[in-house]
């Protein structure tokens, strides 16, 4: 057996042997798919379609769900998942958004614009600030900002406005959002420096020798050719804000509750939950049957997001290689 | 009386760029764009020299020797709960046991689809899994890990209730998920280098009699190590970074808890911490409450961060670098 493994092997068998390598990968897919779908099943069973609309109270949902027996009836795992799928879009659209326009303006100032010293810290600062673990800017976010926000940003006023209904301590959307958008940020600005220094340089020196200024030459010819790398690294900087969980549930106030944009300024306060963070936040719970076949349920529909994405991510691709531009 | 003109010379001709435009004269729209683009990255680099200044300021504050070597305890009080050995040990061994499980099957896989690929529907099928593992947040490969090792089949791996109930929380557990999290850029690293590779090695390599494996072990790999090397430290990276699959796989003890009486395996069986959720638990948002030694212990992290960061940068520099991987490699 070993001297079969030290000879050189035939090549026949060294093919196989790493394409079944690469094979494992797409099993491990496909088991994740499986497993996660066979646990949430029965909450789809149960809930139907209406599972994702609003009605129903989370607060007294879940506590049911945890109260329940090992066989529990029919009943308990009726859930209306809609607050936490809105706290989930509302964080993660409002950040990717805001982080899309403040990471294609870096980009250019990055890009063109900084002088060369400024440039050669940017790009490794940036690339710290990509890989920063989450946990560190959750950690900053609940011992620094969210007492800032609470003790100096809300206002007593405020707070016994909303006191009946929901407990502003701080922790909120605006902090979320925030932390969110200086996590995603750097993702999305090494993407699209990338592609903005793919763009072929003659096509931006043609646009000035035609009399253009250097910033509208970059905005309406480098920009414009590397739109495909902008929309891509949106949806790779969507899926990351999908699927953020512990910074999320360290920061939003882990509350069930969906913040009202009716409300005004409070409602940056407000506090919510999303998919993600509601996973890590009941984890401990998961021996109650209909609680756990719900997360996973809430597991399986980011699952399900991040396959729309990559497939999003996939078409939106094509077109860069008109451009020769590297996605 | 008349007076001869000064001789002036003819000035020469102006080489080199013309009279630059100043952005007094452009648009409004493009003024604007000029002054949001200059916003923009300098306060980008603000807040990161804030973060890292903070960081620094409360990890130096806080960090003492004696935290690094002390296991931590139990404690209501910050000054006797302890440091966090464990969770460093912890930490090291995630990352151990999630690389040796990766390093295989992403340079096997990339070697594959770069040297052979063929079914191509097989190829493609392939990267495109590997694409969705690098898409999908790890608090669902946290709970598909669960899923899997709570089957009756994995028992040996973790801990097994009186009752019968697999536990499927261990280091192996929490280290498999961990494999899958370095996988992605492992996998793109080493692949890109094989691609960049030029031909003419192969055909080199084929001329001398060499078979496609014997060129892959002997031309091939030893040309992309240093591709590897960058994908091994972007893979560590990312897994001593997480958090969602040590919070849910790894049962968030403070201490290793082994299972069963044989040594090491007993480690390996049994749960623990990393450093990562070690500051998820001294938080406001765990149990724990000890800001001051969560601070430590994201210092020591971050340090680890931006060692890491220099190594990848250390080995593009180096030159041997075939991919000339750029900073999208490093993040994606």
């Amino acid at each position: 057996m070993l001297r079969r493994l030290r000879d050189p092997w035939p090549d026949h068998r060294a093919e196989r042997t790493l394409g079944a390598v690469s094979l494992l990968v797409g099993v491990v897919v496909v088991a994740m798919v499986v497993f996660v779908g066979i646990q949430a099943w029965p909450t789809f069973q149960h809930n139907g379609i209406s599972w994702l609309g609003p009605g129903g109270s989370l607060e007294t949902e879940i506590p049911n769900m945890i109260n329940s027996s090992v066989h529990p009836a029919a009943s308990v795992y009726h859930l209306r998942a809609w607050p936490l799928v809105y706290g989930t879009l509302l964080t993660a659209v409002t950040a990717v958004l805001l982080g899309l326009v403040i990471a294609v303006f870096s980009s250019i100032f990055i890009v063109e614009l900084a002088p060369a010293r400024l440039r050669r810290v940017a790009i490794p600062v940036i690339r710290l600030l990509a890989s920063v673990p989450s946990v560190i800017y959750g950690l900053i976010g609940i011992l620094v900002l969210v007492p800032f926000v609470g003790n100096d940003l809300v206002t007593a006023g405020e707070k016994a406005s909303v006191q009946n209904v929901v407990e502003l301590t701080g922790s909120g959307v605006l902090v979320t959002v925030v932390i969110l958008t200086v996590m995603i940020t750097p993702i999305m600005i090494a993407l699209i420096c990338e592609a903005l220094v793919s763009v072929p340089r003659s096509w931006r020196e043609g646009a000035i020798a035609l009399g253009v200024n250097p910033v509208r030459a970059m905005l309406a010819v480098t920009l414009r050719a590397a739109r495909p790398a902008i929309v891509a690294a949106a949806v790779l900087a969507t899926a990351r804000a999908l699927g953020e969980a512990i910074m999320i549930s360290m920061v939003s106030g882990s509350r069930s509750f969906a913040p009202k944009p009716v409300d005004g300024i409070i409602f940056l306060f407000e506090p919510l939950r999303t998919l993600a963070s509601s996973i890590v936040d009941y984890h401990e719970n998961l021996s109650a049957p209909a609680l756990k076949s719900t997360l996973y349920a809430f597991a399986f529909l980011l699952l399900f997001s991040a396959f729309v994405l990559s497939i999003g991510g996939y078409l939106i691709k094509l077109p860069l290689r008109r451009y020769q531009v590297r996605g | 009386m008349s007076t001869l003109a000064p001789y002036r010379p003819e000035r020469p001709m102006q080489r080199g760029p013309g009279r630059r435009s100043s952005p007094m004269s452009w648009r409004w729209g493009d003024r604007l764009a000029l002054a949001f683009a200059w916003t923009a990255g300098i306060g980008l680099c603000l807040i990161a020299a804030a973060i890292v200044i903070y960081m620094g300021y409360r990890g130096l504050q806080y960090l003492r020797p004696s935290l690094l070597v002390s296991r931590p305890s139990i404690s209501t009080s910050q000054n006797s709960s302890g440091g966090f050995l464990d969770p460093l040990l912890g930490t090291a061994l995630l990352t151990l046991i999630g690389i040796v499980l990766a390093v295989p099957l992403a340079v096997g896989s990339a070697v594959w689809i770069a040297e052979y690929g063929r079914p191509t529907w097989l190829a493609r099928a392939v990267e495109s899994s590997i694409e969705i593992v690098a898409g999908t947040p790890d608090i669902v490969i946290a709970i598909f890990g669960l899923a899997i090792f709570q089957l009756r089949l994995f028992a040996p791996f973790s801990f097994t209730a009186e009752s019968g109930g697999v536990f499927g929380r261990s280091f192996i557990a929490a280290g498999a998920m961990m494999s899958l999290i370095a996988l992605p850029p492992l996998f793109t690293a080493t692949r890109d280098g094989l691609q960049a590779v030029p031909a003419h090695m192969r055909e080199a390599a084929f001329a001398l009699g060499k078979t496609r494996i014997a060129t892959i072990r002997r031309v091939l790999l030893p040309s992309v190590r240093s591709n590897v090397a960058t994908g091994v430290t972007l893979g560590v990276s990312r897994i001593i970074g997480d958090t969602a699959i040590v919070v849910l796989l790894l049962g968030e003890t403070l201490r290793f808890g082994p299972q069963g009486s044989v040594p090491g395996l007993n480690i390996l069986r049994g749960t623990g911490a990393s450093l990562t959720s070690y500051i998820y638990d001294n938080s406001p948002a765990g149990e724990g409450a000890a800001p001051q030694k969560a601070y430590a212990a994201a210092f020591v992290l971050i340090l680890f961060v931006l060692i890491l960061n220099l190594i990848v940068e250390r080995i593009g520099r180096s030159g041997s670098d075939t991919a000339g991987l750029t900073a999208a490699g490093a993040v994606v």
